[in-house]
Order: C-alpha cells, then structure tokens, then sequence
C-alpha cells in the first residue's frame, strides 16, 4: 500500500486520501476555447513509469497534494501541497 | 492403527475425538487432520475435481492439492480446507467433497470412462465455439458445473468475529524454520524490532519432520532454546499460525493469524483470524521450498504421497502411513524415507531413482540397511482400488516390468524453492540448471530470501545462511553487530547430483491398449496427456497452458504442478526452461478468507452512520429508517400502528399542502464561504449570476461538471457582504466540498477565499404550508410578514428562548416554506418549539418520501435526474446558464449534442386510467411499437401520488421532452411484469404558477 508525505501531516497510508486525477494537465481559464477544455477533460496520456497525480487528504488535513509516483514501480517519488505548485 | 511407538510430537496423553463423514475417529492433541486419518488408516479422503477419482493425502503442508474437506457445520461451515493445515481439535466435524452418494462409491466416477470428452480446452473451446451462448451450452453447462466441482459454501451468515492489526518493524523474517530461526536471531542480536512469523502452529519448520541433531542435541531441542532466545528479546515478536500470502508496495507483507482455528469455536472474545499488515525496513523470506511429485501412470492413487510428507507423518506425528513402501525418487533426499521408513519397522521394498547412478553417504547407508536400489527407473504405473496395493517399475530405456506389492508409495522429484513472496514483488525467478529449479530473481524490494528459499537445501546452509541473511538485513536497516555469532554445529552433508525426470515413460500397453493417466495438477485433473494436446492446439506459451488446460488454477495455485507442468511443455517444445518462463505469481500464496479481509468492517461496522440532532425524536416515531449516503433519514412516521408505508407519505403530503408540516433536512450540505473574493468564486463555479444578489438573500444555483453535464443543485445565500453559505444535495455534500477545496488549493489559490463544511454544526428544519407563517412567527424573534421577509429573504434570528439562528424562505415542497438552521445542540428544543407551536394547526412530520413526493408534484430536480448524463437544456433549466460571465463546464456545455430535439429532457406522467403506479425505472417506449426491437424512448425517474390530483404522478427523461406533450406512451417494467398507458405532460402538477410560494 502507498504511503505519502504528506507536507502537513507527514508519512501517511494512502487509504486516508483519494485519488484526484491527472496533475500534469493545466485547469484552462473558464473563458478558454472549447478546443481548450476538450483537451483539458478528455485527454490523458496513459504512462508507464513517472507520473504526477493529484491527491486529496480527505481523511486528515483536507489539503489537495501533488504526488509524483511511478505508476511500474509505485515508488513515490515526492508529494507537495498543490497550493505551493501554483505559486 | 497406524501409530508408532516412540515417533512423533504429538501428546499421546490427550486424546481428541472427531468424525469425517460421520464415523466418529480419535486423534491427539498435535495431529492434524490429515494426520490423524491416516493414523486411523483413512486413506480415500475425496474425490477429483473432474474426474472423480479416488484421491488420498499428498503432502503435509500448504500445497496439499488432494485432501480438501468440509469442516465444520452450519454457519461455521468451511469448504476446501486442507486437511494437511487443520490443526485437530476435540469434536472437530469434517466431511468430503465432490462425491455422491458417498466416498466409497461415487457414481459420477463414470466421468473417467467419458474423460476423452472431458478434455483440456474443453471449457474453452464450448465458450467459444459454436454452441457458445445456446440454449444446449446453457443445458450442458449446468450439468458439468454439478459434476466438476468444489465443495459448497454456507448460506448463513458468519459467526464469527475477525480483527485487523497494522505494524512496523527493522526486519521481518518470514518463515520459522532453520534458516528463519537463524536470521531472527543474528538479526535481533543487533538490537533490531524482529517479527518471525510462521504458519504452523509449531516454529521449526523441516526441523519438525526431520531427524536431525544440532549443536548436540536434537533439533527440536535447538528450536526450543533458539525460540526461549528470542522470547527473552523484547524487541521480538513471534507470531505462529500466521501466512504472510502477499508481498505489497511500501515493502507491506499483508499476512493472516489464525488465532483461534484450533479450537472448535473462537473462546473469550478473541477473533476467530487476525489480518495483520505488517511494514518492514527489510525482509528476510526463509519461506523454505515444496517438495515436488512425479509424474507417473495412475500417480494419483491413493497411498501415493511425497516422500518428505511421509517422513513428516512419521516424525511430526508418529504416523505411519504405510507398511510397505516404495520410494520413487530424482535425487538423494528421499533415502531418508528409506530409512526413516525402515527405523520405524516399516518394509521397503524398493528405492526407485531414475538417476543412472546415485552415490553418496546417503545412498549408501540405504544399501547398507539391505534396500534394493534400483537406478535408471522409473515407477510407470500403479495398481489397487481404491487405494494402492501394487507399483510397476520399468527401466527408463524400456524392458522388463516388474511388480512391487506396497500400500505406500513415497516420492519426490526435488525440491521447489517458494519464490512465491519474491516473485510478487516482480523479482523474476531464475532457472537454475544444477539445482533444477527456480530460484528467487535479484530483489526489487529491501528483501533477500534465505535457506532452502534460495536454493540452500541442506541443514548446514539453511542456519548458516540464515545468520548472514538475518544479520545484513538488520545492517540494511541502520544497525550492527555487537557481539560475537556463532553458527550451530551440524553434520556436513553432500549429496550426489540431482538430475531431474519430468515425466516417467508409459507402460507397455495393456490388454485394451492406451496408457494410464499421468496426472501433473491433481487438484485440477490435468494430466501430462492434456500438456501435449495444447502444445498440439497451439497453446504453447505458459500462460496460455495454464488457461486452456486449467494447470495451476486450483485453490493450491499449482504448488506442486506448475514446475512439471512448464517442464513437460518445454521439453515439447525442444527448448530449455528458462525460455519457458513461469506463470505470474500472484498474491494469495494460500487461500484467505473474505471474513480475515473484511475484518470489523461488516454489518453495522461497515460504515460509520450519521444521525441528525433529532434522530431520537425520529426513532420514537419513524416507519422505516432510509440510508441517504451516510445519513439516515425518515422515511414516514405511521400516524397508527398498521399505517401504510404509502398511505403514510400521501397523508403527510395530503395535511403538509392542506395546513402545516415539518420536516428534518440537516442533511442537505451546507458549506460557508467567507472572504473577498467569495462573490467571484461562487460565480465560477455556479452556472448562473449572482452579481446582484443582495445581502439578505437567497438564490438558487446550479454547477455544472467541467464537461457541461449537471453536478448538482442548490442555494447561495448571502449573509454579508463577503460572507455566503451554500446548499448541496445530500448525496453530493462531501464531493461538492472536496471540489471546492481543489478548486481553491490547487486552480486558483490567489483568491482568497475559506470554505467550510459546517453540515453539522447546524440542525436545519423545513416548516413548509399555508400556516407555516403562523408556526414560524410564535417560534422566532423575527418579522416573518411577507412584507418584511418575502419569498428568497434570509436573516440571522433568535428563537423566543434565544437560540441563535439563520431563517430562510425557501421551498422545496412549493408552499409558503421557511427553513431554520441553529446549531446543532439546540436543534432538538427548537423542533419541539415548532411542534408545539403547530400543535394547534395539526402540525404534521414528514418523511423522505412525502419531501420526495412533492417535489414531484412540483417538477423539481433531484439525485435521480441529476444522474451525470443530463444538462440543463434536459431538465429544463437551459435559460439559467448565465451568457454574461464564465463559468466551469461553460466551454463544453454548448457542444452539439448537449442541446437539441433528440435528447431525452424532463416531462411529467400521469397514467391513462388514472390509477396506475409508474414504477421508478420503468421503460418508456411507443405504444404503437410493442414488437421486439422495441426502441427505449427513456425512463421513469421518480413517481408519486399527488393527493390535490387525486392520480399518481411521475417524472421521467423522454426523448423529445415537452415536444411530446399530450403523447400517450407505453411505461414498462417488464420484471414486475407492468405496461400502462401514460400520458405526457409539463413536469409540475401543483400549482404551476408558483403562487403560493409569494403569499
Ligand atoms: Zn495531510
């Protein structure tokens, strides 16, 4: 089972946070083209190997995560609030 | 009896009783129940899976694929126990499986004669072909089903109690034998947290089965001081019957104790098995290697048992299992049963070895006690019904058969390291040519195997690997040695090389000629014969063997198959093993049970319940109790004992409509967003405006999903300036919240906003109907005039006994409606106030249904139409989406296909003869198409009856909506067996003009 640093609460089981999908696609601005949100909705490569996902601590501190795991190995190689990857 | 005298662990002091099929048996405390059959000479223990062939016990451990019986009774009852893993105990209650009328005679043991129509593909090729899907497949099938099968679950509801454990340790050990003991003691001599765990009930592994002596004394000695050494260790903890059965991420070893399996029922509220999850720093796999059979004519007969299984009945249990024997062997290791056998007063006659030539220390002392050692044969068939009474051995080059009489035939074709654990973590097994077998691939994970687990099979490797094993992995895991190690003294052994015999020849053909069955999965009824027909069909990969042939696909996984199975095809195929490769292994190494995986999470423990602040008044009163998400709600409140579920709602909505009613809606989700930029965000994520939404406020919303399709519904209100709280669905409170977070944390952390779930903070109340004005204004502080607080008005109050509040004219059942929200302690006194206050206009409670039922009657949306594949445009909400800002779901909302005459869009129903229900989820189609295929023009979402309309009412999604209005259509539920005539309509049957939510 994984386990994730979380930047809040530290090394937690991946049982207390839910998955929140893709984090290597960009939200595009509400006013962007319907090309634009098509993409964003709808595409997603499907990688074997490094892949940055979103996760969400709902069972703890309630903050969104951004995890780099490998989706062959399910090592995870870093976790970060999803707030700072913003700034 | 079978018990000899001065062999054997088991208490002779304490005898236990037990049946097997009835018959009333006795055993000792220590015996298995495999053990104890054979000690009380019951040799047929079950019949095959396809064939039904008599079969007897095979082996002492995990991988028997033989004696699999029923144990226990009723709710208790276990099917597919392995006798070999049952520890005995007094009144144990164990039957067979797969026979009929009996054991003895079975009368579907005719299958061998048909079993050239039974062969492997046979599944395969009828799924597939032909009369794949036909009514004769769905006749044949129901028929193979009953006679190729398993043993039969219990329908009662399990007894029992199971628990679940998490732990962290420096190393774990797996395994508790030789090499185990040795790596738990060099590892916890470091100062390092150890877990040793087994799967039996006694620590020691082979040690328990073999004759050993170590360091001078006998090895069951050894393994008591070894396990008092680690006892005294407080960082150790020794967990017997406990299989660790899958090796996960984050070098987890999921593993089940079986903490009370011994006992006839679970004692002094300990569970009946324990899931433990244990992480370690570093993992030593002492997990020991399976002992693999030979392939042979009629090697299922039983009497036919691996060679160290028979040393284990003998040493472990004092058991023996037969009086003469022969042994049939590939290498060195089974000339110990030779003289075990012989130590124990039994005959051999024989020692079998299909090596040309065989000489070592061991091999010796065999001829040396007078034992015929026949080298370059093969035993090639066996005789005697049902069990065994007689072996045939050939040389392997062909030539003279001769018959050797025996009831017990011990044999071994080398040993199989359990590279089960390894393996899961992705480590490839290796080929190991000199040693025949497989052995653990290079770690992905901080694990490293040791002992016979790594290819290490004598005594003297298993403990000195182990120490090294166990004292790197404590050094991988930050710790060191601090004072001196020593390995125990052994004998050295060296055995003469093993050369592997995958398949024995045929015999010469008999009387009928064909040749007897060599069967390879016994479990499975796969026979060497069914490896050469898919090599044949082309079925030549391992992967593709295990699935047309069903090799290793039994509940023992092919411990004692897979290895032969991928021999023989590769020996088809003229390539070597390592070309073949090995199927995946994969997690459980032993069957688990779903009790074990669940754990305390069952029945009520399932999920945890959430209650409203008046749940008690509720339960005082309710009909029936509905889960909504986690909640619970009401459903009706029966106003006699016999009241109907149905008369129930429809008076409620009936005295609702006609005076006052109340209703308990804390459910709904309720966040708080607060801050500068509140007004901004909730115009992003609600599809229509709310710029000039004044404080004081309320307005409904709607979201919509990035993709354009409807989220869910509600209301904004605003508080204050920069202060609002929202409304969700029931259902949609906790994903509506998580979303809300994302969107504040991770799409635009610069606004600054603080959303909040305050669900439960406050009780909310609904007091909805003509009087709900005058109920309202006895209970609060407040002006609520129309005048002063008109429809969509909102305002802090103050209940007449001071409990703070917020009051809200909204409606969802389309009277005059007020909602009140008080924090959650006070909901229960302001309830009572309200229902005081009603008393006087007949105040009545309603339910979940009567709330559902009117929003029925007024065409208002709800979970079961806002179901991910509706827009707006469907549920007729298209004007609100906002054309003068952006909002999520906006880009997408206006593709071709959200919108347009095709799609199927809210209406209203009503049936023709205006009595007839309109199930929920009934089938709507035309009334002039009834002939198969029958086009589906869109469903029933919800239904009702409307008591001011005196007819049952529904809402639905029609293909062409409104367009169809005054249509008559076909509503079907073909399970309930229902086709009524309805009409189409608006989806507001009450009050269309909404005239009484202004007054
Ligand atoms: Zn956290």
């Amino acid at each position: 089972m994984f386990q994730f640093k979380c930047p809040h609460c530290g090394l937690r089981d991946a049982n207390e946070f839910t998955y929140g999908g893709d984090a290597t696609i960009a939200w595009p601005d509400l006013g962007a083209s319907e090309q634009e949100w098509f993409d964003a909705v709808y595409q997603r490569e499907n990688p074997r190997g490094p892949h940055r996902e979103y996760w969400h601590h709902a069972g703890g501190c309630r903050q969104w995560v951004v995890v780099d795991r490998d989706t062959l190995t399910h090592e995870i190689h870093g976790c970060r609030a999803a707030s700072e990857t913003q700034k | 009896m079978s018990r000899i005298d001065g062999f054997g662990r088991i208490d002779r002091s304490k005898p236990l009783s037990f049946t097997f099929d009835g018959k009333t048996y006795q055993g000792f405390e220590g015996d298995t129940l495999a053990s104890a059959l054979l000690a009380n000479g019951v040799s047929l223990v079950g019949r095959s899976f396809k064939y039904h062939r008599p079969r007897g016990v095979f082996s002492a451990g995990p991988e028997e694929p033989n004696a699999l019986v029923a144990l226990r009774s009723g709710a208790r009852r276990e099917p597919n126990t392995r006798a070999t893993m049952v520890e005995l105990y007094d009144g144990l209650v164990a039957e067979s499986q797969n026979r009929w009328p009996s054991l003895a005679f079975d009368v579907q043991a005719v299958n061998q004669v048909f079993a050239r129509f039974l062969p492997a593909g046979f599944y395969y090729k009828t799924f597939m072909g032909p009369f794949a899907n036909t009514r004769l497949w769905m006749m044949f099938e129901h028929v193979i089903r009953r006679a190729a099968g398993m043993g039969s679950a219990t329908y009662e509801t399990d007894p029992d109690t199971y628990a679940r454990r998490s732990v962290h340790c420096d190393v774990l050990v797996v395994g508790g034998g030789p090499s185990g003991l040795s790596a738990a003691l060099a590892a916890s001599e470091t100062g390092a947290r150890v877990i040793l765990i087994d799967e039996h009930a006694e620590f020691g592994g082979r040690l328990r089965q073999d004759r050993y002596d170590i360091d001078g004394m006998p090895a069951a000695d050894w393994v008591a001081k070894s396990l008092a050494t680690l006892a005294s260790r407080d960082t150790v903890r020794l967990l017997s019957r406990t299989s660790a059965f899958g090796y996960y991420d984050n070098n987890m070893i999921g593993c089940v104790e079986r903490v009370t399996d011994h006992l006839a029922v679970p004692v002094d509220h300990k569970p009946r098995q324990r899931w433990w999850q244990i992480r370690a720093a570093q993992v030593v796999l002492a997990t020991g290697a399976l002992e693999q059979p030979l392939v042979f004519g009629n090697n299922d007969r039983p009497g036919v048992m691996l060679a160290g299984a028979v040393r284990a009945y003998l040493n472990q249990f004092g058991v023996l299992p037969g009086k003469r024997a022969v042994i049939f062997t590939s290498g060195d290791d089974a000339y110990r049963t030779a003289l075990d056998l012989t130590a124990a007063g039994a005959q051999v006659m024989a020692v079998v070895d299909s090596r040309d030539t065989a000489q070592s220390a061991l091999t010796q002392a065999v001829r040396d006690a007078g034992i015929e050692v026949l080298t370059g044969h093969a035993v090639v068939d066996t005789h005697g019904s049902p069990t065994l009474q007689r072996v045939d051995v050939m040389p392997l080059t062909g030539g003279t058969v001769r018959e050797f009489t025996c009831d017990l035939l011990a044999m071994s074709g080398g040993w199989q390291p359990s590279v089960h654990l390894s393996s899961q973590t992705g480590a490839k097994p290796v080929w190991n040519a000199e040693l025949s077998c497989f052995l653990p691939g290079v770690p992905k994970r901080p694990e490293r195997s040791a002992g016979s687990a790594a290819g290490h099979f004598t005594l003297y490797g298993c403990l000195s690997e182990g120490s090294v094993r166990g004292l790197e992995a404590a050094k991988a895991a930050g710790f060191s040695a601090t004072g001196t190690f020593a390995i125990p003294q052994v004998d050295i052994e060296r055995f003469a090389p093993t050369a592997p015999l995958w398949e024995a020849p045929d015999p010469p053909p008999g009387l009928f000629g064909g040749h007897p069955k060599k069967f390879v999965d016994h479990q499975d009824d796969v026979a060497a014969s069914d490896i050469q027909l898919a090599h044949r069909e082309g079925y030549i990969s391992v992967e593709h063997l295990k699935r047309y042939t069903t090799l290793g696909m039994g509940t023992d996984q092919g411990k004692t198959s897979n290895l032969t199975g991928l021999a023989i095809m590769a020996a088809l195929r003229g390539e070597p093993i390592e070309k073949v490769g090995t199927t995946t292994f994969r997690p459980p190494y032993t069957p688990i049970s779903i009790g074990a995986m669940g754990g305390s999470e069952r029945g009520q423990q399932y999920k945890p319940r959430r209650r409203s602040p008046m749940h008690d008044w509720h339960d005082a009163r309710v009909g029936e109790w509905v889960p909504a998400g986690l909640w619970d709600r009401p459903r009706h409140y029966p106003a006699t004992p016999g009241e109907s579920m149905r008369d129930a709602y429809i008076r409620e909505t009936r005295q609702t409509r006609g005076s006052v009613g109340i209703c308990d809606v804390t459910t709904l989700g309720k966040i708080d967003l607060q801050g500068p930029d509140a007004l901004d965000f909730i115009n992003r994520i609600y599809a229509n405006g709310f710029s000039n939404l004044p404080v004081g406020k309320v307005r409904y919303g709607l979201m919509l999903r990035e993709d354009g399709m409807v989220l869910d519904d509600g209301t904004v209100a605003r508080l204050g300036e920069t202060h609002y709280v929202i409304t969700t669905t029931t259902a949609n409170a906790v994903p509506v919240m998580a979303k809300i977070e994302f969107l504040l944390q991770a799409v635009w952390p610069e606004l600054k906003v603080k959303a909040t779930s305050v669900t439960e903070q406050y009780a909310a109340i609904a007091v909805a109907g003509p009087k709900a004005r005058e109920v309202m204004q006895r209970v609060v502080d407040l002006d609520v005039s129309n005048a002063a607080f008109p429809f969509m008005a909102c305002a802090p109050c103050r209940t007449k006994d001071g409990v703070p509040g917020r009051l809200f004219r909204i409606s969802f059942s389309g009277e005059l409606a007020y909602e009140i929200a008080v924090p959650s302690d006070y909901g229960q006194q302001v309830w009572d106030a309200l229902m005081a206050a009603g008393r006087e206009f007949d105040i009545v409670p309603y339910g979940l249904e009567a709330l559902g039922n009117m929003r029925i009657e007024k065409g208002h949306v709800a979970g079961s139409e806002l179901d991910g594949r509706t827009t707006a445009d469907d549920l007729g909400l298209g004007k609100m989406l906002s054309k003068k800002k952006d909002f999520i779901g906006k880009a997408l909302a206006f593709r071709p296909g959200m919108t347009g005459e095709t799609r199927k869009k809210l209406v209203g129903l009503v049936p023709v003869d205006g009595r007839s229900s309109l199930p929920n989820g009934s089938q709507i189609v035309s009334v002039d198409h009834t002939d198969p295929p029958v086009k589906m023009l869109g469903h029933v979402t919800a239904n009702g009856f409307s008591p001011e309309r005196n007819i049952p009412v529904a809402l639905a999604l029609l293909e062409g909506g409104l367009a169809r209005e005054g249509e008559t259509v076909l509503v079907t539920h073909p399970l309930k067996n229902i086709a009524v005539q309805a009409r189409v309509t608006g989806p507001v049957f009450v009050d269309p003009e909404g005239k009484r939510l202004h007054d």
